[in-house]
């Protein structure tokens, strides 16, 4: 059962072909045996999982439950849910239960779905290799001395292992497409403001933006058309209609133009990862769609820049854990400073304060506006880049991230290295724009991911583009050794 | 310029002012005063993770209408900023407020000083923010802690900042007043300055007489009555004064003034200022402001003060002290019209609003709002008074009656047989009957000299009242008396 994917699922379980307790109660049984390996989910939900299962299929015989009724997934651990410890995979948060849930959440709790339990991430969405989660790093199924890219890891490599069919994740400078890549699956950040952000833990606000991780694009198809909403409670979502993105998977892309940058497939780029991403290209070609060659002559601004916003936005948002009001709080405080700096520097991991300090340096005064002033007005060329390649083609391609997935450790002391895996994801949180990654070959016996790049509000087309790809090509089927 | 001995004061107001909406500026939690500590806080209150801010339209109204108020210009698109510091009340450890781009900009408040001269104060700008919560020192705390109460966090505020013109605590003051006047006026503001409905931060600095050069200034924060300003101003101009007299400087700092004690601490220098990092709110989009809406708001101001007062004297024939008095404080404003309209006399009816009523409000400290004795009561009180049906002194026994609930005015003057006696045939011979049985009064009044005569009609009228017990018409008693006396001389 745990090789369907989400539309064979939908479909056994409309047709009674097993219960959704069964379905239940089998990714249960996955997760309490193989977790261990891979350290994917931090909070397990079984007894409200096997209820809402008992729900889910009295509606299900009562004819007429939504698509994804009964189906299992999981949530990432930025996401808040009702009653269940969010922890944004830090020691701050360690002890925190939301009274409210997650508008995301809330769309799958109104469809039916079950929630198996919350998965690993890296601390407050900061990492790129899930190291720096306070439970402990997430391995990589396909290899478990490497790390499975981050921060949506613990999704990731869950959904690799086919310990959940789906799960949720966020994305602020490519924390899904990374992870999807370097675990082999596919996984789709939307337009920013397509999906709600109300109960997400924000990192950078005006970046963060939630999608789903799942095998294939139709899954994610079917996931996006349940996150996707209009939501009064978040002030940046957008009121733009919601594609039956299901609906335009099989529309055929003969005559598509397909946007190569030549910056993404420069130095930097391994060359295997370089091979696998220019045979898909390929792949696409012979399907009908046209290449066409284009530069996006500020991307390599991106990075710089987004390590000027991301961090400026997060050194705001975190200041509200102070121990004060939730959360964590040192032992005996001897006055205010000592409440705060203690519960603050023992609270955070230090990649989360690296960043809250970068951030804080770049909003001071005098510093302003040479640091976040500045990248404001790269964010802004790099939005025009996008503008005018979109004015050419229809969507653009290259890899998701230079190279496959790394070895714990082996960029744990040099953050820039760390911050370099994002530099073919970032411009697109910048700009707000939808990107994917959809799994394209192996080098080492490790998945290489294609990113997939859409105008914005697009993400009918890139899904559209990735589920043609996927009907010619076998990478999205691949499961790693001892799994399937 | 006004001058204190050689030397020039300038000032500068920061009020903040809580608007009346029901909710929160970001959440739906209630506003009102006095509630539970932490009973009027939600999520988004609290900074619980993933919470959003949503505008609320209302606020964004109010500061509109302020801006419409003052003659300014109004900000058709403004941004929110983050304006970040650590602080226990301050749940996100930054306050959502407006720096570059404020809703409401440049505009004028005309102010009248005691000499009867007016002054134009410029205002800076004025935005939108959020209140943060409070801080409890007393209680039934842990040794070494303090309590947070954060029900008024997110209510909320409009800053106005006004340019520095102010050159005395009298303008500073009628300033401070006027602004009251002005939001309780157009209903934005409860003008509740115990609750800190209103709160005022004061920046003065002095200056030898004519110089163009400013001096350093500092800025005294959270002042919350129009008394506790003036004596915080008149004493931290003389002690500018008297420091830079000695040879001294003046430290750019902010101070707290204590108005029970009536002193002013030092609370942070500039050195220890925050850099508060400000930087535009993710959270929020720019808010737009059509034409249409600015219009629709214009066109259903309420009557701001200034136009109230004309009116006043005009439709009502009041005095323009009378007019000022009545007209600037917006409920005293409503209460006049309203006991006017019942008593039929606007004149006696002003006097009593300002007078006793008002008296009585104070001693009581009752905002006028909450009167025991309602306008339609106080109304029909003085057409009693009007009509000559009872006496000003009954008048008075009438109202404490009112004010204990015993009723109308009517139903009181009956059950405590008030009624005044103006029947002249009565009162003809009920001063006929006094001066008979008081002989010797009446040769006293024939022998002495004309000129202090009228002195012993003092004695006269007090037999004659405490024979009616009270209720005889006094004016018509002075008439018939100094008749009947006058054909014995």
């Amino acid at each position: 059962m745990y090789n369907l994917t989400i539309a064979e699922l939908v479909r056994g379980l409309q047709s009674k072909a097993f219960s959704s307790v069964e379905l239940t109660q089998h990714f249960l049984d996955r997760i309490a045996a193989l977790n261990p390996d891979y350290n994917a989910v931090i909070t397990v939900t079984a007894d409200q999982a096997l209820k809402a299962a008992i729900a889910a299929d009295k509606r299900l015989a009562a004819g007429g439950a939504p698509a994804l009724c009964g189906v299992p997934i999981l949530h990432k651990d930025i996401f808040c849910t009702k009653g269940v410890r969010t922890s944004c995979g830090s020691k701050m948060l360690d002890n925190f239960i939301p009274p409210y849930n997650a508008t995301v959440v809330e769309n799958f709790e109104q469809a039916g779905a079950v929630v198996l339990g919350k998965t690993n991430m890296d601390e407050f969405a900061m990492g790129s290799s899930n190291e720096t989660s306070f439970y402990g790093p997430v391995k990589n199924p396909w290899s478990t001395d490497c790390v499975p890219g981050g921060s949506s890891g613990g999704s990731a490599a869950a959904v690799a292992a086919r310990l959940a069919p789906a799960a949720t994740a966020t994305d602020t400078g490519g924390s899904i497409r990374q992870p999807a890549a370097l675990c082999g699956i596919t996984g789709l950040k939307p337009t920013y403001g397509r999906v709600s952000r109300w109960g997400m833990i924000a990192f950078a606000s005006s970046l963060d933006q939630a999608g789903p991780m799942a095998r294939t694009a139709e899954d994610c198809a079917l996931l996006l058309s349940c996150m996707a909403s209009l939501d009064d409670k978040d002030s940046t979502s957008i009121d733009h209609k919601i594609d039956d993105y299901s609906a335009s998977l099989n529309n055929s892309i003969k005559g598509l133009k397909i946007g190569v940058p030549s910056e993404y497939f420069s130095e930097g780029l391994d060359k295997g990862t370089e091979q696998a991403v220019r045979q898909a290209l390929s792949d696409l070609e012979a399907q009908g769609a046209e290449l066409v060659d284009i530069s996006l002559p500020n991307s390599g601004l991106s990075v710089p820049a987004y390590y000027v916003i991301a961090p400026a936005e997060a050194s705001a948002n975190l200041s509200r854990f102070d121990g004060v009001k939730y959360g964590y709080r040192c032992e005996d405080p001897k006055d205010l400073q000592d409440l705060y700096s203690r519960t603050r520097a023992e609270g955070f991991g230090e990649e989360v304060q690296r960043r809250i300090l970068i951030g804080t340096y770049c909003l001071s005064a005098g510093y302003y506006q040479a640091y976040y002033g500045k990248a404001q007005q790269v964010r802004q060329l790099i939005r025009q880049d996008f503008t005018q390649a979109f004015e050419q083609v229809d969507v653009i391609l290259g890899p998701t991230c230079p190279s496959p997935a790394f070895k714990f450790g082996s960029k744990g002391d040099d953050p820039v290295a760390m911050y370099l895996e994002d530099i073919y994801t970032i411009a697109t949180n910048l700009a707000g724009l939808p990107g994917m990654s959809v799994p394209c070959g192996m080098v080492d016996n490790k998945p290489v991911g294609l990113q997939i790049i859409g105008n914005y509000f697009d993400e009918a087309l890139m899904l559209n583009v990735a589920h043609q790809y996927q009907q010619v090509t076998h990478w999205h089927n691949l499961a790693p050794e001892g799994i399937a | 310029m006004q001058s204190i001995s050689g030397w020039d004061t300038v000032i500068g107001l920061e009020v903040h002012v809580q608007l009346a909406t029901k909710t929160k500026i970001f959440s739906g939690a209630s506003t009102a005063f006095g509630a539970e500590p932490n009973t009027q806080a939600c999520a988004i209150d609290l900074a619980m993770p993933g919470t959003l801010p949503v505008l609320n339209k209302q606020a964004v109204h109010y500061a509109v209408m302020f801006g419409l108020a003052v003659d300014a210009e109004i900000g058709k698109e403004s941004a929110f900023e983050r304006k970040n510091y650590f602080y226990p009340d301050l749940p996100k450890g930054y306050q959502t407020t407006q720096l570059e781009k404020p809703i409401v900009g440049r505009g004028n408040v005309e102010i009248q000083l005691a000499d009867g001269s007016t002054k134009n104060i410029r205002i800076h700008h004025a935005h939108l923010e959020e209140d943060a919560g409070k801080s409890l020192h007393e209680g039934d705390f842990r040794s070494g802690t303090s309590g947070i109460d954060l029900n008024r966090a997110g209510t909320p505020l409009i800053e106005i900042v006004s340019e520095p013109d102010m050159t005395s605590a009298e303008e500073a003051v009628a300033f401070a007043k006027k602004l009251h006047s002005i939001v309780t006026s157009i209903g934005i503001c409860d003008g509740e300055m115990s609750q800190g409905s209103m709160r005022f931060d004061v920046n003065i600095s002095v200056k030898p007489s004519g110089s163009d050069k400013l001096g350093t200034r500092t800025e005294t924060k959270n002042l919350n009555s129009f008394k506790f300003m003036e004596e915080c101003i008149a004493q931290e101009v003389d002690r500018q004064i008297d420091l830079l007299e000695d040879g001294g400087s003046i430290t750019q700092e902010t101070r707290l003034y204590n108005g029970e004690t009536k002193t002013a601490r030092s609370m942070r220098s500039k050195e220890e200022a925050n850099d508060y990092r400000y930087f535009p709110c993710p959270d929020l989009l720019p808010v737009v402001v059509t034409d249409e809406t600015i219009e629709t708001l214009r066109r259903n101001l309420p009557e701001l003060p200034d136009a109230r007062q004309a009116r006043f004297v005009k439709q009502y024939g009041l005095s323009d002290y009378d007019a000022d008095i009545l007209g600037s404080d917006a409920g005293m404003s409503v209460y006049f019209e309203t006991a006017t309209e019942k008593s039929g006399n606007a004149k006696l009816t002003a006097n009593w609003t300002m007078g006793e009523l008002a008296a009585r409000l104070n001693s009581e400290a009752i905002r006028i709002a909450n009167s025991p004795v309602s306008a339609e009561q106080l109304g029909g009180l003085i057409a009693r008074i009007a009509d000559n049906s009872i006496s000003g002194k009954m008048a008075k026994e009438v109202f404490e009656g009112i004010w204990a609930g015993e009723g109308s005015a009517d139903e009181i003057i009956e059950a405590r047989g008030l009624k005044q006696v103006s029947d002249s045939g009565a009162l003809e011979q009920m001063v006929a009957d006094v001066l008979a049985a008081n002989q010797a009064m009446v040769d006293d009044y024939i022998n002495t000299d004309q000129a202090k005569r009228k002195k012993k009609l003092g004695g006269f009228m007090g037999q004659i009242m405490k024979a009616s017990k009270g209720q005889a018409n006094p004016q018509q008693v002075n008439q018939i008396l100094a008749k009947k006396l006058n054909e014995l001389l």
